[in-house]
């Protein structure tokens, strides 16, 4: 099995989550997307680790999956704080630090 | 030696079953009118990444991708969709105006990716032998990647107190 139609599938999986980040508003949707590009990186590293037959891969997923949640969760926070404080979750409205 | 051929070929067969369901489900998940919906597709798109951990013989990381992905991190994302009060039906707010500039962006990123991986990679071989067992994945944590599972560990603990500081009404 060649190991370059893992990585195809994961190089499509991060493109696509590039594309929801520039192009989505809402941002739950964007923390999805980023998502996406997470679980994209570690099919690769996964692949990798089967590859060269080593375990170490898999660790590393590992923690990308660990900071992964920690990322949602706090990016999640601050959507709520936003919310709660302006009216809508809308990225392009968010302007407060703009000059 | 037919049956390592056979075996190989279901393989491949439901590598790209899986990944034509996971293309079309991320797809989905920047493009759908209804934000339920994409996070819905989101489920879809993790448990093939799942599937696909299982192919390659990683079944600890199938598990955990299934138990903190779909179990958690989902449940996260529904309770900030409800929280945030988005509308649950279809809506056109969710995109910005420059779509079609995101995808020449992600079309370019991709054609560049998938040229360097096929002229760089494309006579490598994948070789499954035998699944990896979790006590070989819980010997390189605890022996050679310590310091970064305290690090982690540290992480996480400081980003579950910033969440409850940040979230908390006062």
């Amino acid at each position: 099995m060649p190991v370059t139609q893992y990585m195809l599938l994961s190089a499509f999986l991060f493109c696509t989550g590039v594309y929801g980040v520039l192009a989505r508003r809402n941002g739950v949707l964007v923390l999805m997307s980023i998502e996406l590009m997470l679980n994209a990186v570690n099919i690769n590293l996964v692949a990798f680790s089967a590859q060269l037959n080593d375990a170490a891969g898999q660790v590393f997923a590992l923690f990308v999956i660990a900071i992964a949640a920690a990322e949602v969760g706090v990016g999640l926070a601050i959507v709520l704080l936003i919310y709660r404080n302006r009216v809508g979750v809308n990225l392009d409205e968010i302007d407060l630090m703009k000059g | 030696m037919p049956v390592i051929l056979a075996a190989e070929t279901a393989q491949n067969v439901s590598f790209w079953i899986i990944a034509i369901v996971m293309a079309a489900a991320a797809i989905g998940v920047v493009t759908m009118k209804n934000i339920v919906h994409a996070a819905l597709a989101l489920v879809v798109v993790l448990a093939g990444v799942a599937a696909q951990y299982i192919l390659l013989q990683a079944e600890f990381l199938g598990i955990v991708q299934v138990l903190i992905y779909i179990g958690a991190v989902i449940v996260l994302f529904l309770f900030g969709i409800m929280l945030t009060r988005a509308p649950m039906r279809r809506s056109t707010e969710y995109d910005n105006d420059q779509r079609s500039l995101a995808g020449a962006v992600a079309l370019l990123i991709f054609g560049v990716l998938a040229y360097l991986l096929v002229d760089e990679f494309s006579s490598d071989k994948l070789v499954l032998t035998q699944p990896t067992a979790t006590s070989a994945i819980a010997d390189s944590i605890f022996r050679s990647y310590v310091v970064a599972f305290e690090a982690v560990s540290m992480l996480l603990l400081a980003a579950l107190i910033g969440a409850i500081v940040l979230a908390r009404r006062d």
